[in-house]
Parts: C-alpha cells; sequence; structure tokens
C-alpha cells in the first residue's frame, strides 16, 4: 500500500472515529461543536473561492448563509405550510444564494477592491434589515422572531433529528448530523481543488495578481470574478439549508456581521487560497472559543470575579488575531505557495 | 411643505455630522488610498469618552457648558491619540503590501476598538446627561432646536477651517504633494511620514467632535453605534467623490438629507407598506448607485491606472 | 474593375483611423491614423511622451478612444474592452512587465491560452474526459511555445524569478498564446544589451514568418529600422511621418523632433 493510501485511510478512519471519541470523552455538547466547527470549514471554503482564489474581498459573505437559511426554513416549516425534501432543499438553498451573488456582484464588480468591500459589507447588513422587517406587510419572515419548528434534515426514511438505531447500534442526532456535514465538507473540499487546478482557477488566480494583464490576455475579468462571487456564495447558501436544518430555528440575529468576519478570519489566519490552510483556520477558530467559554469560570476561581467577559475576549482576540497575523505571518498558518510569495513581495 | 422643511433642517444636522466623519475617510484615501474601516469606530470612542467626561463633571456639579468643553476637549486628545497610534502600528508597515492586507488589518482593528470599548464602557446604552438647554426657534411650524444649530454651525467652521488648512498653509501643501505623489515629495524635503501620520491626528480630531455631537443630538452612545454611522460617512465621501475634500462635505450633506427625506416619506410612498426602519438601507442604495452610475463620485476626479 | 484592384491590395490587418484621446488638459493623441498589413512588423516611434504606449493602450481597449475607429481585419475592434481585443485576435506586451508574477512560467503562458479554450465550472468539477484533454493541450501548447522563444528550461521556475531578458520573452510566449494575429509589443528591447537585442530581432523576425504581423514600440531607431519594413512617427501625440525606414528617417521632422529644435 502506498503512502498516500495509508494517510488517506489513515485520515478516513479518524473522521468515523472523531464522533465516538468525543462523545466518549468530552460528551455530547462537544460532539455538537463539531457539528458547527464542519459548517464553518464549509463557510470558509466558499469564502475561500471568493477570497482566496480571486482575490475580492468579500465583507458581507453571511448574506449567503442567510439566504441558504431562510431558504431551507421557508419551504420546510408550518410557515408556509411547505414540507420540501432535503434532495430539493440543499440546491435550491444554494442556487438561490448563487443567484443573490450574482445580483450583487454585476453592478459592482466593475468597482476597485475596497469599494466592493464596503458594498458587500453593506450588503449584508441590508439583508439583516430585510430579514427583520420583512414581517409586514405580508409575513415573509416573521421579523426578528424568527422561523421555528424548521423541519429536521432528513435522508429518505431517517430523520437525522432523532437517535437512529442501526442494528443495535444508537446514533444520536448530533452524530447523524456530523456525518451529513462531514460529507458536505469532503465534496466542498473535493470541489474546491478541482476548480483550483481548472482553467478557471487559474485564470482567477491571474486576476488576483494583475487584472489589467488578465484582461489583455482575453480573460473577462467581470464574468470571472462573478462565477467566483457565485461559487463562493453557493457553498454559503448549502451550509445555510444544512444550518437551518440543524437548528430548528433561524432568525436575523444570526447572520450578523460578526459572522462574516469571524469566518473571513478563519480564512485569512489558516491560509488563503489554500484548503488545508482554510481547514485549518475554521476548525481552530471554531473549537477555541468553546474552550475559552471556561475562561469566566477561571476568572471567577482566580481573580474572585468575572473582570472580562468571555464573548467580549474572543472578539477582541479575533481582531487581535486579525491585525497580528497581517503584521507578522500574512500568508496565514499554511500558506498557499503563491500566496505567500505575493504577500511578501507584493 | 411643513414636513419637508422640517426633515431639510433634521438632514442638514445629521449630514453635518457625517459630513465630518466623511472628511476623515476622505483625506486618508487621498492621501494613501486606503479605505481606514477603523474611522468610525474612532468616532464611537470620542464619542464615549465625550460622553462619559461629560456625565461625570456634570455629576460633579459643573456647569453644562465647562463639562462639553472639557469632553469635547478630552475626547478630542483620545481620538487624536488613537489615529496616530493605528497609523503607526497598523497601517504604517504595510504601506507597500497588496490591498488587501491593510483592509484586513483595518477590520480587526475595528474589531479591537469595539472589544475595548465593550470592556471599558460596558455593554449597555449609555445615556448623554440632560443638560443641553432645549431652546428652540420656530417658524411656519418648523424646528430648529438649539443643538441643531450649534451641530450645523460648529461643523461647518470646522470644515471651513480645514478647507484653509489644506490650501492656504504649508502643512496643507505639503499634504497635497504627498497625495499627488508620494515619492516625489519625499525627494523635496517633504516628511512624508510625519504627513500621513497628521493626516490621521487631524482626520481624528474630526471624528472626535463628530462623535461627541451624536451623542448629544441622539442622546445614547453604544459601542456598536461607529459601525453604521462610519458606512455612512464613507458613503458621503465616495458620494463627493473619494480623495475630495469639498466633495465629502457636499456628499454627507447630500446624505444627511436623502436620509431624512426618505424616513420622513418612504411610508406615504410606499402606501404604508414600509416604515423608516428602512431608513438605513437608503444609505447603501446610494452607494450602490454612486459607485455604479458614477463612480467617480460628484466632485471626484477621474482616476486613472497607470499601464 | 474593383474586384481586381481588391484582390492586388488586400485590406490592411489593421486601420486605426483619427484616433484622438486626451487625459484632462492633456493632449495625448491626436487625429493618429496607423495602417499595417499582414504579415508585416511595423514600427512606432516617437521621443518620450509622444503618445505610443496611449496608442497602445487605445488600441488594445485599456483606454477608449475620444475620437476615431479601429478596424482590425475588416470589422470594427471592439472599444475600451481588452479581453475582446485580444480575442478578436491583437494580444500585447508591456513597457513596465505585467507578468503574474508569482505563479509559474508554464503557468503563466497558460493563462494565455484562456480565450482559445473552453472548459468551464462543470467541466473542471466532474472533470470530464474533454476537460482533461483539454487541460493537457493547453499544457503542452504552453510548453512548446516557451520552447519557442527559448526559455523552455525554466517552465516551473516562478515568473517573477526570471531574469529581465527571460521575463520579457515570457511576455511574448503568453501573448503568443492567445494566437493573435497582430502581436503588439511595447518596448520589448528595452534594458537589453546588443546581443540580446540581436536574439530578440531574430525572434520577432520568426514570428512575422509564422504568420503573426508584429506592432513594436522602440526607442533604438537603428534596430527599428532593420527590423521593420514601415515605421509611424509620433511626437506631442500627433503623426508627425510614416514610411519605409530610410524614408521616414531622414524626414527633417523626425530629425528635429529627435534631437529637438536647436539641432533642426
Amino acid at each position: 500500500m502506498s503512502r498516500l493510501r495509508l494517510k488517506i485511510l489513515g485520515s478516513a478512519i479518524a473522521l468515523l472515529a472523531l464522533p465516538f471519541l468525543t462523545h466518549a470523552l468530552l460528551g455530547q455538547g462537544w460532539v455538537r461543536i463539531l457539528d458547527f466547527a464542519l459548517l464553518y470549514v464549509l463557510l470558509a471554503l466558499g469564502l475561500n473561492i471568493v477570497v482566496g482564489y480571486a482575490g475580492l474581498l468579500d465583507l458581507g459573505y453571511v448574506a449567503f448563509f442567510a439566504v441558504g437559511a431562510y431558504c431551507y426554513a421557508l419551504l420546510a416549516s408550518p410557515h408556509f405550510e411547505v414540507h420540501w425534501p432535503l434532495w430539493a432543499l440543499l440546491p435550491a438553498g444554494a442556487l438561490l444564494a448563487a443567484s443573490f451573488g450574482v445580483l450583487l456582484g454585476t453592478p459592482t464588480l466593475g468597482l476597485r477592491g475596497d469599494y466592493l468591500a464596503i458594498v458587500t459589507l453593506g450588503f449584508g447588513e441590508i439583508i439583516r434589515i430585510f430579514l427583520n422587517n420583512l414581517n409586514t406587510p405580508v409575513n415573509i419572515t416573521n421579523g426578528p422572531q424568527g422561523i421555528g419548528l424548521i423541519d429536521p434534515l432528513r435522508i429518505g426514511p431517517w430523520s437525522l433529528g432523532e437517535t437512529l438505531h442501526m442494528g443495535g447500534l444508537e446514533i444520536p442526532m448530533v452524530m447523524n448530523v456530523y456525518f451529513l456535514f462531514l460529507a458536505g465538507v469532503l465534496l466542498a473540499i473535493g470541489l474546491s481543488r478541482r476548480l483550483e487546478r481548472s482553467r478557471i482557477g487559474r485564470a482567477w488566480a491571474a486576476i488576483r495578481e494583475d487584472e489589467i494583464a488578465a484582461a489583455s490576455m482575453g480573460l473577462n475579468t467581470r464574468n470571472l470574478k462573478l462565477l467566483a462571487f457565485a461559487m463562493g456564495a453557493s457553498f454559503g447558501g448549502l451550509s445555510g439549508g444544512l444550518f437551518a436544518g440543524f437548528q430548528g430555528f433561524v432568525s436575523p440575529e444570526s447572520f450578523t456581521l460578526q459572522e462574516s468576519v469571524m469566518v473571513l478570519c478563519m480564512v485569512v489566519l489558516g491560509g488563503m487560497g489554500n484548503i488545508a490552510g482554510v481547514v485549518l483556520g475554521a476548525v481552530l477558530l471554531s473549537v477555541l472559543p468553546e474552550a475559552l467559554r471556561g475562561i469566566g469560570g477561571l476568572q471567577e476561581l482566580l481573580l474572585g470575579r468575572v473582570w472580562v467577559d468571555p464573548s467580549n475576549l474572543r472578539l477582541l482576540l479575533f481582531g487581535l488575531a486579525l491585525v497580528l497575523m497581517m503584521l507578522l505571518r500574512p500568508e496565514g498558518l499554511l500558506p498557499a505557495r503563491a500566496r505567500q510569495r505575493e504577500l511578501h513581495h507584493g | 411643505m411643513d414636513i419637508f422643511l422640517q426633515q431639510l433642517v433634521n438632514g442638514l444636522t445629521l449630514g453635518s455630522i457625517y459630513a465630518l466623519v466623511a472628511l476623515g475617510y476622505t483625506m486618508v484615501y487621498g492621501i494613501m488610498e486606503l479605505i481606514n474601516f477603523a474611522h468610525g469606530d474612532v468616532v464611537m470612542v470620542g464619542a464615549l469618552a465625550g460622553l462619559s467626561v461629560i456625565a461625570f463633571l456634570v455629576g460633579q456639579g459643573w456647569p453644562a457648558f465647562w463639562a462639553v468643553t472639557a469632553g469635547v476637549l478630552l475626547a478630542l486628545a483620545a481620538c487624536m491619540l488613537l489615529g496616530w497610534g493605528i497609523e503607526r502600528v497598523a497601517y504604517r508597515p504595510l504601506r507597500k503590501a497588496p490591498k488587501l492586507a491593510p483592509l484586513i488589518t483595518a477590520i480587526g482593528l475595528s474589531i479591537v476598538l469595539q472589544q475595548v470599548s465593550a470592556l471599558l464602557w460596558g455593554r449597555g446604552y449609555l445615556s448623554f446627561p440632560a443638560i443641553l438647554p432645549t431652546t428652540s426657534l420656530s417658524w411656519n411650524g418648523v424646528i430648529l432646536t438649539g443643538i441643531q444649530a450649534v451641530i450645523i454651525v460648529l461643523a461647518l467652521l470646522l470644515m471651513a477651517g480645514l478647507l484653509v488648512l489644506v490650501q492656504r498653509t504649508s502643512l496643507g501643501r505639503a499634504m497635497r504633494a504627498t497625495a499627488q505623489n508620494p515619492a516625489v515629495a519625499q525627494l523635496m524635503g517633504v516628511n512624508t511620514d510625519r504627513i500621513i501620520a497628521l493626516t490621521f491626528v487631524l482626520g481624528s480630531a474630526l471624528a472626535a467632535v463628530a462623535g461627541v455631537m451624536v451623542v448629544a443630538y441622539y442622546n445614547v452612545g453604544h459601542y456598536t453605534m461607529g459601525f453604521m454611522l462610519g458606512l455612512k460617512a464613507f458613503t458621503a465621501a465616495v458620494l463627493g467623490g473619494i480623495g475630495n475634500l469639498a466633495g465629502a462635505v457636499l456628499g454627507g450633506l447630500l446624505l444627511g438629507v436623502v436620509e431624512a427625506m426618505g424616513a420622513g416619506y418612504i411610508g406615504d410612498l410606499t402606501g404604508g407598506y414600509f416604515g423608516s426602519n428602512y431608513k438605513d438601507v437608503f444609505a447603501f442604495l446610494v452607494l450602490i448607485a454612486v459607485l455604479v452610475l458614477h463612480p467617480n463620485g460628484l466632485l471626484g476626479r477621474r482616476a486613472r491606472e497607470k499601464v | 474593375m474593383g474586384r481586381e484592384q481588391e484582390a492586388e491590395k488586400p485590406v490592411p490587418l489593421l486601420e486605426a483611423h483619427g484616433i484622438g484621446k486626451r487625459f484632462g488638459g492633456l493632449r495625448a493623441l491626436h487625429e493618429v491614423s496607423l495602417t499595417l498589413d499582414a504579415g508585416s512588423i511595423t514600427g512606432l516611434i516617437g521621443p518620450n511622451g509622444a503618445g505610443k504606449t496611449t496608442f497602445f493602450n487605445v488600441l488594445t481597449g485599456i483606454y477608449p478612444p475620444d475620437a476615431g475607429t479601429v478596424r482590425f481585419a475588416g470589422s470594427a475592434l471592439p472599444v475600451g474592452e481588452p479581453h475582446r481585443v485580444a480575442k478578436t485576435g491583437i494580444a500585447r506586451t508591456f513597457q513596465n512587465i505585467r507578468l503574474f508574477p508569482n505563479m509559474t512560467v508554464l503557468e503563466n503562458v497558460m493563462v494565455g491560452r484562456h480565450v482559445r479554450t473552453r472548459a468551464g465550472v462543470l467541466g473542471a468539477l466532474f472533470q470530464t474526459r474533454a476537460t482533461r484533454e483539454e487541460e493537457q493541450a493547453i499544457a503542452h501548447a504552453a510548453q512548446g511555445l516557451l520552447d519557442y522563444v527559448g526559455i523552455a528550461a525554466h517552465a516551473h521556475r516562478v515568473a517573477g524569478t526570471l531574469s529581465y531578458g527571460d521575463q520579457r520573452r515570457l511576455e511574448i510566449a503568453r501573448a503568443l498564446a492567445t494566437e493573435p494575429r497582430l502581436l503588439a509589443l511595447d518596448e520589448p528591447a528595452a534594458g537589453m544589451n546588443a546581443a540580446e537585442r540581436g536574439a530578440l530581432g531574430g525572434l520577432v523576425r520568426r514570428i512575422r514568418e509564422d504568420g503573426t504581423a508584429v506592432l513594436l514600440i522602440e526607442h533604438d531607431v537603428k534596430w527599428v529600422a532593420s527590423l521593420c519594413d514601415r515605421i509611424t512617427v509620433l511626437d506631442y501625440g500627433e503623426r508627425i511621418a510614416e514610411g519605409e525606414p530610410r524614408h521616414v528617417l531622414n524626414d527633417p521632422a523626425v530629425v528635429a523632433a529627435y534631437l529637438g529644435q536647436g539641432a533642426a
């Protein structure tokens, strides 16, 4: 057996065993944290297409997550009394998010990079304002209360929302979801890799490096950027759908600028343009804050009271991490080769 | 007509504040082609610093005028120091880096400023002490409050002062030279590092005053207030033509008026379907429309990339 | 009668007529016309600031002109859209080399093949047979072009690390990858010594022999004269002379432009 095969086999076993180990050692709560980590990996991989491959700074990425989540929520809940099956819901969310990406990108992708950042930031906020207010005159989003009682993720006869009995084996909900999300992540990784190494991926890299030269070589830069935007958005939409089905509840509160920034942090910290780096960044930043939750208790223990609110501290550390990474190691923890060169030599 | 005039007054007040903040964006952009994302949060720091000092001094029995003066002065000091530090620590090392790097640093800084402020001032809403005189002028049902008048007049004075500084002094000349071509300016003996730092400090000073104006006008401050305000001021700067001082002023006033009018009329225009809770959407619609239709803004010159 | 005349004198490959371009108060180009035939090498010369690069930028769609028309191979050339110009068959290099510096040498040329290939997202995602074959063909063609310009040995190096002369060659290979009918070279010999210039001249001639017309901007008048069939001279944004090298270079207006008023 070749070393590569051994490596793949090893990773597969580790990934399959991980939730069981986590469950046994840390309890069900931590399996849930793993589930969320996988969702973040999916989001980060999507944003990586936009920021890492095409070099477009999108600060409103959470909007596409929101579109996917609300798409699922509206089409599979008592709110409209519609109950679509999963195989239709997820693609619908991904497609809708991609269309929103095209809608936003069409007028704005001709703009210079920093303008694009601001416009996407604004777009993220607009979506949230609409989600919050589209309960009148016709109640579409149910406003700030959000939408509840969303159908759980269901594949054929199996509802992943409850404990499954498989030949004597009991698999609780958080683990079912883990395997579904893992499948989604693996799919996204495969797609990212293929895109990166394709004619399209090469064109994105060229645009990122020198847009004028790229256009002069016959690259339709606007359409190619639009494509990156739409592809990234579709990943966001997909993870939004999974999120809605997992939580059973969505509200505008889940889709703030903070989430966009968090996903951006994951991409930047891990290493823009490098799949392994992005995955690492997403896992680190989604698991670490959970570990930081303990800090409140630790402070009480050591200092007698909670001096620094853990959620403050978490964001503060993210902000500092962004600044320090850019100053000290702009290529991220696991950099892409080309990106490393770009960031060090301009 | 009454509504129209009243919203015009409200819009001009708001617009004066936007203009002051927009000047900070536009000055920094003009000189180093960087959108200082953290600028909105500098405004917030000025606002909260001013507010807390004023509240404290009023509690100590200071008269309103002196408390406010002291508050503004302290906000000024805090923001100018902050602006200087931000440039020094976060932007100067990245001047030669690709565009994405300083943008990301700026976002990081913005988060840091917000969270540090949340730690300092708490996560709740802070209220501005009710010390300001409530006198107002009324004309045919249109009301101009004392604070509105003070905001508009003070903002205009500051903007005029800035224009004089940039157009008429040697410091201003050095700034303009650096904006045109930093390398050449340096060869001609301009200390461009110092000029860039000064630009940040000046912009932050305007931000401090704008911050105190906002909390005094709305009677409330919060550690996240800089985000929306900054976004709108940036919109104003783009609307006027980013990099252009007069453009920032024009864009700020215009955006304030558009927003006030929008908030005042949206209910009527849509038959009551949409309320003024959509007012924040206006700024973005304006921003996107300007960027798409006329990206150089109202007064901006055509930017041309060297090929 | 008309038909016979057409057969004798084919439509020129490029006909730029009355091109004008202003930047604010500066008149960068005024009433500039330039015609060149398929299979020719044409020089565009003139003092610094004469408008040569601006003319290139208008021609290749980077700036839209304020006045004038450009016809290419008998039809109107797209205006202000570089990617469509490239697709129509004009490829260029840049005065200040603009490679994709952090991609490999081979990848740079492969990007040039983009406009003549078609694999899309779906093909890439499903790795269809057509996509894989096309990708191989792209790499093969790119490698061939590196060989053609003489830098095949560096295929897997990072483009930005090449020597100056090799970067210029790479830019030419990348432009040729788009299968142009007209190759526009902006100061291809700048910074080269006599031996390198000689070699570059050989390459340019070969490109012409292989069927691609060449339009080049250059300062070295002797080198241009030895290489070009025809020369156009610009000064202060206007065309002051056009014709065969030996006539043009003896034109008093050209001599005056190059030597300044005092010597004229």
